[in-house]
């Protein structure tokens, strides 16, 4: 049996400040094979970018105290030093953010950029390392590549930065691509586009792939496997299909009855009452029982663990039957 | 980039032209009439006319202006009231001396405070952090004059080791890049370097800080840059604000060294300033005053096109 590609057990994440300390992970355990796509669902705040942020260790290092296991690609993580660490990403793992306009660096040249990933990594010469950049704009579909290598980010529209910037991540064709909502930034029509190649890249240079995003159509588009997050734990895991089409935790439940999709004309959209708790104490039972409609005494002096009505499909809820 | 260039000295002219008029008008401005300190106060009415018509002093006063910027276009400052000598004859070697004054200040001053800033933001929040906001809060505050007679009193009278005034051994105002010329140089230099090395140390700590917190510098760890790597991206991005603090306190080294040139007796701009002043030597006055504002003029348009080169964000249309 070969190991996944990423394995992550009881990893808890807080960041400690001279006022509050803020548990913003609280325990997430799971695993990836290799050319999986997970995708991590959850409202802001809830920890998903946290996650995948210490998957390459990402974190504020002066302030973030992490714990558990962390396996990237067979790397340990959470012991690598900040030189080992360097190594890991972008070599094996590298990320997508939300924003390219902020994530790229406004006074170097999208070309630059990409390059100096690949002499960093692979020790190119710089002529080698300019060429593999064209490559990779041509790869994703940037038009006019070879102009646009001397292009400024602020030369480009909001669909062009973001190619570039998955340009920038796939440079040194990485095991593992994590993207922290890589469409929320973009208009409609380019998120479509954008979708699409990333989930054309997938499969064509054999990543794993894990997203975070809050929208619920991006992960139907491109997941295999989806975890739904709430207050820092996964409530929710299961297969796409069956995760959209019967949701088992409460929560699950109200985030895709707040989501607008075809066929619902004239219906009420529901929303989820209060706010998520918060994350300076950690709550003791479900984190969901205060905003929870269908709350009962059990759910209250610990955590529910998790219960598997199918195989693959499991949800951290007192309510769901357990098959196994 | 050329046609830009072009553009860009082309604007400096109208305000040349406008600091021109403002040394011209600071002086017609001042109370008192120069007329006195060149003829005694008993000279008959006719002579006291005389020597108005021979400075041209009774046109009015647009033709007075007409008449001084033709001359000073082409170099002629006039004669002082003082001396009777051209006024370029002592203006260039103290503008000279004072661009040296002002050089090496600013050479210690950047340096040290691009070195205490960056390691402040680096560490921010830690004990060097607070040494160094430290020390140029004290740099900023302390009147530099003070400091100034107070290094006399360590350095020259008590410890005896560097001269205490003047630019060169003998008094001479000759300068030469040898250790007998470069011991004078020492202390005004260190006093006047203060003041910029708090300003430069505080813009640097304060723009590297809001440069770590970007997004980008996380992308950069994210792709596996090490220190080296971030740091050309930092010092990039910095590049732009950082130098046009610098240059404005280059300009305000060579117009602003008045008191601490006093205090040094160093032969330069703010020395011949003062002597100027107190003798109602006004063409040696709008000169240096002319001098020192077209230099800050041609500092801010340095500052702009390396702004320029640096950022591809301002526009060159």
């Amino acid at each position: 049996m070969s190991a996944p590609l990423v394995h992550v057990r009881d990893l808890e994440v807080r960041f400690v400040t001279r006022d509050a300390t803020v548990h913003a992970v609280n325990g997430v355990s799971f695993d990836l094979a290799e050319r999986e796509s997970l995708c991590i669902l959850g409202e802001s705040g809830s920890g998903k970018s946290v996650t995948l942020r210490a998957l390459m260790g990402l974190n504020p290092p002066r302030r973030t105290k992490l714990s558990g296991t962390v396996r990237v690609g067979g790397h340990d993580i959470l012991a690598a030093s900040e030189r080992r660490l360097a190594d890991i990403r972008g070599g094996t793992v590298s990320m997508i953010f939300q924003e390219p306009m902020t994530a790229l660096d406004p006074v170097f040249t999208i070309g630059r950029q990409i390059a100096e990933t690949v002499m960093r990594h692979e020790g190119l010469s710089r002529a080698s390392a300019d060429a593999r950049a064209l490559e990779l704009l041509e790869l994703v579909q940037i038009p006019s590549a070879k102009r646009r290598l001397a292009a400024y980010p602020h030369e480009l529209s909001g669909g062009l930065r973001q190619r570039a910037m998955i340009a920038i991540a796939l440079s040194c064709r990485p095991k593992l691509l994590l993207a922290d909502e890589p469409t929320t930034a973009l208009d409609a029509t380019v998120q479509i586009q954008i979708l699409l190649l990333l989930r054309r890249l997938q499969q064509e240079m054999g990543m794993g792939v894990i997203f975070v995003t809050h929208d619920l159509g991006v992960a139907g588009e491109i997941a295999d496997r989806v975890a739904v997050m709430y207050a820092g734990k996964f409530i929710e895991e299961g297969p796409v299909r069956s995760l959209m089409r019967a949701p088992l935790h409460p929560y699950a439940q109200g985030l895709l009855g707040a989501t607008v999709h075809s066929g619902m004309r004239g219906e009420r959209l529901t929303t989820i009452p209060g706010a998520p708790p918060n994350l300076e104490r950690v709550p003791k039972g479900c984190a969901f029982a205060p905003r929870c409609a269908l709350v009962e005494e059990a759910c209250l002096p610990a955590v529910p663990t998790f219960r598997s009505p199918f195989p693959g499909h499991a949800a951290r809820c007192v309510r769901v039957r357990d098959a196994a | 980039m050329l046609l830009y260039l072009i553009r860009r000295v082309l604007y400096a002219v109208p305000i040349a032209l406008a600091v021109g008029l403002v040394c011209f008008m600071l002086v017609q401005i001042a109370p008192g009439d120069p007329i006195n300190a060149i003829v005694p106060a008993d000279a008959p009415q006719e002579v006291v006319e005389q020597v108005r018509r021979d400075y041209g002093l009774d046109k009015p006063l647009p033709v007075q202006f007409g008449l001084w910027l033709g001359r000073v276009v082409q170099g002629d400052l006039g004669r002082s009231l003082a001396t009777g000598r051209p006024v370029t004859a002592d203006l260039v070697p103290a503008v000279a001396n004072t661009l040296t004054l002002a050089l090496v200040a600013a050479g210690i001053g950047f340096v040290l405070g691009t070195l205490l800033g960056t390691v402040a933001a680096v560490f921010r929040g830690s004990l060097l952090d607070k040494a160094a906001v430290g020390l140029a809060a004290a740099g900023v505050s302390v009147p530099h004059y003070w400091l100034g007679m107070v290094m006399v009193v360590l350095f020259s009278v008590t410890l005896n080791w560097l001269p205490a005034m003047g630019a060169g051994p003998g008094g001479s105002g000759a300068w030469a890049w040898d250790w007998a010329h470069a011991q004078f140089l020492v202390l005004p230099a260190v006093t006047l370097s203060v003041i910029p090395m708090g300003i430069v140390t505080r813009t640097v700590r304060g723009v590297v800080m809001e440069l770590l917190n970007q997004d980008f510098v996380t992308t950069l760890r994210g792709k596996g840059l090490r220190r080296g790597g971030i740091a050309l991206h930092v010092v990039k991005n910095a590049a732009p604000s950082v130098l046009a603090v610098m240059g404005l306190q280059l300009g305000y080294l060579m117009g602003g060294s008045i008191l601490v040139e006093t205090v040094f007796s160093w032969p330069g701009t703010g020395f011949l300033l003062n002597s100027a002043i107190f003798q109602r030597d006004l063409p040696v006055l709008q000169g240096t005053i002319l001098v020192l504002a077209i230099f800050f003029v041609a500092l801010n348009l340095v500052v702009d096109l390396v702004q320029t080169a640096l950022d591809p964000r301002i526009r060159r249309a």
